[in-house]
């Protein structure tokens, strides 16, 4: 008999992911669907909108990679004023982004994704989550996760006025500079995180690296999937979150293309489903095949691993060491564990950490030039950055005026869709088998597959990312319901 | 006293609001002791059918964030509206509608157009696919939400006893209203939870009652740090919204765009800076008018930034009336 | 049924209200569709009132000062020739059209021009239709059975 599993916590909530598994007749899943069921339509709602306040609007996208949204657009619109910011500008961008960077994969490792792994992935739902971790970590560990948390947010709201939702960006630079004493106290933040971000990857280490099981899940588990892999990188390569062109590897590694932000459109495709209120995005050269992997499919991943794949190193020396040790571990390049996200992470948060305080370092960042007041015609521009969950694109044409005209908005989570509905039905046709009870802990390692990709729906619509509830409903080949189950039943 | 229970929910929201309850840090051990939370689904697993099985106000507080534009999020606040003593409107949007608000400047089906047929990066195969309530795969049926046609705010839906402003609220004034509701001592019924006066009023900037004679977009201009944003030129919504924030735009050089919604005794934010702005601009000529419409590029945009679903009309007129 | 347009006149004490007054004691005829409000002076006019009007079901809103110059609180009506513009290129982007909103000026002696006016707005206000504020939002579920349906 076939069923239909859904994973919704809430019936029919909007803005929860909500998964639908099928099974035949035999009881086995014959196909699995991610629906994200909400739109917002900033797309159209910003048409009319004085292009230089929309790195204040569409941040209300997402509160969680808000500073992404606020940088992406903020690029943007430097492009459609054809307008360069002074050198302090930018650095002062990727300092305010390297935190923004820093707040979200803590916040990711240690209350979403992590326990996990932290707690395993049998735990009990009740204990799976933030405090369940500090309850195993200890409260020490728990008030510094706490306190790097607040380290990187109160250096974005120093920048920003707010930490979420911040108002610095305008075509052109940034609305203040910061002060020596200001550039004092972010550095020597910025040291401690660094620390921490090393801290962190011990605790994986420990607790995920030397446990067998873990590792075996990792590399063996059916989480791996043959893609292109899409980021950002610089002028040699290496993985940068602010700024650079895309580099697109293929399955074996290869690099096929490194395009210009403003051509992503020659590059960057997206596909409907009436299923579902996201799109999908395909590469252009390959097509959109359907839900299907390997060389021949348009479809790529983004975020953490699929930047290191698509990068050749990290430009600060811990990370670079990280990132090799990461590839020697897995077995080299490129690596197609999804799993393996929570470890490239880590590695991410020790070379934002870095970062930040190479920057800090800079007696330049605290100069007062932080704007360019832009004299051209506003036209077109595009803006891209690596969100914390892949790559984000903005892109906006205006009159004459500067009022925006149209908007195309890409989010990090639409990259990663298409993926992540494979990995999902992967996971479900791995641990559903005809006739099997199923577990709770099923249910979660179906979950794994969607919160490894740490999808942002709430820049798909609004719910924050890892955490977000989900129902399994299961349906018989006549579409009864035969089980409803929620990843957070007791 | 045994321990309180409380929910967080969020309908339409960003997750930013959420965020800002994390921001208290390590007062988040404070609120863990004073309450326990039996509903917050983005930082802990729960189940939806306890809630529901949940006796009529049972809940002491619902912290409730996001704006509400269907009928699930109208029904989850009915029903916690029913389980809760006391409904607190969590953030701009609850308050307000907030950013997702300015979709009442557009249509449903225009955003639908918009998203899914004319962006540049959607490759139609052939045939323009929209997201439909039910479709029918292979394997059986799925369904969608409809969406609403409109934003509202909370209180356009439910009842609710407080207002906590802010996109999102400051750690502050999140710990002022938990301490309030922890220890009982709440202000009554209908209060905001910020200040009573304007922004203006507490601002840290100098002003001089003084004219202006043109009006500059923020990236127009360097704005001294001491004086007056709008003495300046720029328009900023500190006349019309209500003081609680701390000038946090304010303080990094950018002008207020309302976040904190109207102060009180103000029905309608965005009127209510027509007015302002108009009353400073200078020039009696109709040239002078003429050149201030020219230079306030969006008011609606501007002036409704946080507030559209508050205002009086709260949404663009669809259809030309009498037809 | 004909269509009668509810138009809301927001008009000054000191000028147009008397202009007004002396249309009505002149037994000029005007169209019976502009119901008065008098206000001090144009500037008491809070752009709130013309919305307030429009929610509670006004179709037009007419708003009457002093020529300029003569204000009896000297530049009242100063702050009205900003404000009402402003206004409407606000209500222009929430889809209320133009001839909906007139700010226009008359003196105590201007009864004609009153009931010129009076009888001018009516006219546009009736060719535009009823106002209508923004239907409420239906819910999903009769979307859904209307989808159904058609
Ligand atoms: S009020 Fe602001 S932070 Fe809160 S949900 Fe709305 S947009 Fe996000
Ligand atoms: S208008 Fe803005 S800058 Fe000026 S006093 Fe008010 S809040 Fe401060
Ligand atoms: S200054 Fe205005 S927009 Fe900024 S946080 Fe305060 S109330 Fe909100
Ligand atoms: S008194 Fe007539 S407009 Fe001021």
């Amino acid at each position: 008999m076939a069923s239909k599993i859904s994973i919704d916590p809430i019936t029919r909530l909007e803005g929860h992911g909500k998964i639908e598994i099928f099974l035949d007749d035999a009881g086995n899943v014959k196909n699995a669907y991610l629906q994200v069921p909400e739109l917002r339509g900033f797309e159209k709602f910003t048409e009319g909108r004085p292009v230089e306040e929309m790195p204040r609007i569409v941040q209300s996208i997402c509160g969680v990679c808000p500073g992404a949204h606020h940088m992406a657009s903020v690029k943007a619109t430097d492009a459609v004023y054809h307008v360069d910011p002074p050198p302090v500008a930018k650095k002062l961008r990727e300092l305010y982004y390297s935190a923004h960077m820093i707040h979200s994969h803590i916040a990711h490792f240690y209350a979403l994704g992590g326990p996990d792994f932290v707690l395993g992935p049998d735990a009990d739902p009740a204990q799976r989550n933030i405090l369940g971790v500090i309850a195993k970590v200890g409260v020490d560990v728990g008030l510094e996760v706490i306190k790097h948390r607040a380290y990187a947010q109160q250096i974005q709201a120093l920048i920003g006025g707010k930490a979420t939702h911040s108002v610095c960006g305008l075509p052109g630079g940034m609305s203040r500079a910061i002060t020596e004493d200001e550039r004092k106290d972010v550095e020597a933040k910025a040291r401690s995180c660094v620390e921490f971000a090393r801290f962190t990857l011990k605790v994986f280490d420990d607790i995920v690296l030397n446990n067998e099981a873990y590792v075996d899940l990792i590399v063996n588990g059916p989480y791996d999937m043959k893609s292109y892999y899409m980021g950002m990188v610089d002028a040699d390569n290496k993985v940068n979150f602010y700024e650079g062109d895309l580099r697109v590897v293929d399955p074996s590694g290869v690099e096929v293309v490194k395009f210009k932000p403003a051509d992503y459109l020659d590059y960057i495709g997206e596909h409907t489903e009436p299923w579902s209120y996201l799109k999908f995005t395909f590469l252009k050269r390959l097509g959109w095949k359907g839900f299907v992997t390997g060389p021949d499919s348009g479809i790529y991943r983004v975020a953490p691993m699929a930047r290191l794949n698509a990068s050749d190193g990290m430009a600060t020396p811990l990370a670079q060491a990280e990132y090799e040790r990461l590839f020697n571990t897995l077995g080299g390049k490129p690596v197609h564990a999804t799993l393996a996200n929570h470890w490239a992470r880590l590695v991410e948060l020790l070379y934002a950490s870095e970062r930040l305080l190479e920057l800090a370092e800079d007696p330049e960042v605290a100069s007062p030039n932080v704007r360019t007041i832009p004299t051209a015609t506003p036209t077109e521009g595009v803006g891209i950055v690596e969100a914390p969950r892949g790559t984000l694109i903005h892109h906006y044409q205006t009159d004459d005026n500067g009022l925006v005209k149209k908007a195309n908005l890409i989010v990090a989570t639409g990259n990663n869709y298409a993926a992540m509905c494979i990995s999902i039905k992967q996971a479900a046709q791995e641990f559903i088998k005809a006739g099997q009870v199923v577990k709770q802990g099923m249910l979660n390692r179906v979950e794994m597959a969607f919160r490894a990709y740490d999808p942002c729906l709430g820049c798909a619509t609004h719910s924050l990312p890892g955490q977000t509830p989900l129902e399994v409903t299961v349906r018989n080949a006549a579409g009864e319901v035969v089980d409803t189950l929620r990843q957070n039943l007791d | 006293m045994g321990k309180q229970k409380w929910a967080l929910y969020w309908a339409a929201s960003c997750g930013g609001c959420e965020i800002a309850v994390l921001d208290v840090n390590e007062k988040i051990l404070d609120i863990a002791a004073a309450a326990d939370i039996v509903l917050w689904p983005c930082a802990m697993d729960f189940k939806y059918d306890d809630v529901r099985a949940m006796a009529d106000r049972s809940i002491d507080v619902c912290l409730f964030n996001g704006a509400i534009r269907s009928s699930e999020q109208e029904e989850i606040a009915r029903l916690l509206r029913a389980k809760s003593r006391v409904m607190v409107a969590f953030g701009s949007c609850a308050c307000t509608g907030g950013i997702p608000g300015l979709a009442n400047l557009t249509t449903k089906d225009e955003i639908l157009d918009r998203v899914y047929i004319e962006a540049q990066s959607v490759v139609g195969n052939g045939h323009p696919v929209f997201p439909q309530p039910h479709t029918r795969v292979a394997e059986g049926d799925l369904e969608l939400p409809v969406l609403y046609e409109e934003v509202s705010k909370l209180s356009q839906v439910i009842p609710v006893d407080y207002y906590l402003p802010g996109c999102p609220p400051t750690p502050d004034l999140i710990m002022t209203a938990v301490n309030a509701i922890a220890t009982g001592q709440l202000p009554p019924p209908g209060a905001v939870i910020a200040g009573e006066k304007t922004l203006c009023d507490v601002c840290p900037r100098v002003k001089q009652e003084k004219k202006i004679t043109r009006i500059y977009r923020p990236h127009q201009i360097i704005p001294e740090p001491q004086k007056c944003l709008l003495e300046q030129g720029l328009i900023c919504c500190g006349p019309a919204t209500r003081e609680g924030c701390g000038a946090q735009c304010i303080q990094a050089n950018m002008p207020c765009r309302g976040c904190f919604g109207p102060p009180a005794g103000v029905i309608d934010q965005g009127a209510k800076l027509v007015s302002a702005v108009a009353s400073i601009y200078e020039g009696d000529t109709p040239e002078s008018v003429a050149a201030m419409l020219e230079e306030i590029v969006d008011p609606a945009g501007t002036f409704y930034r946080y507030g559209m679903a508050d205002s009086l009309l709260k949404r663009k007129r669809v259809g030309t009336a009498g037809k | 049924m004909s269509f009668e347009p509810r138009i809301i006149g927001i008009l000054c004490n000191w000028c147009s209200y008397t202009g007004a007054d002396l249309a009505g004691t002149s037994r000029m005829k005007y169209a019976p569709n502009v119901r008065i409000v008098r206000v001090m002076c144009s500037g008491r006019v809070d752009p709130t009132f013309v919305l307030k009007a429009f929610q509670q079901g006004a179709d037009g809103v007419l708003i009457g000062g002093c020529h300029p110059g003569d204000c009896h609180y000297s530049t009242g009506n100063y702050k009205t020739a900003r404000r009402i513009p402003l206004l409407k290129k606000m209500l222009d982007q929430l889809g209320i059209e133009d001839g909906r909103v007139r700010l226009e000026w008359v003196s105590a002696s201007e009864g004609d021009r009153f009931q010129a006016l009076a009888n001018e707005m009516t006219e546009q206000v009736r060719a535009l239709g009823p106002f209508r504020p923004a239907a409420p939002s239906k819910p999903a579920a009769m979307e859904v059975a209307a989808l159904a349906a058609g």
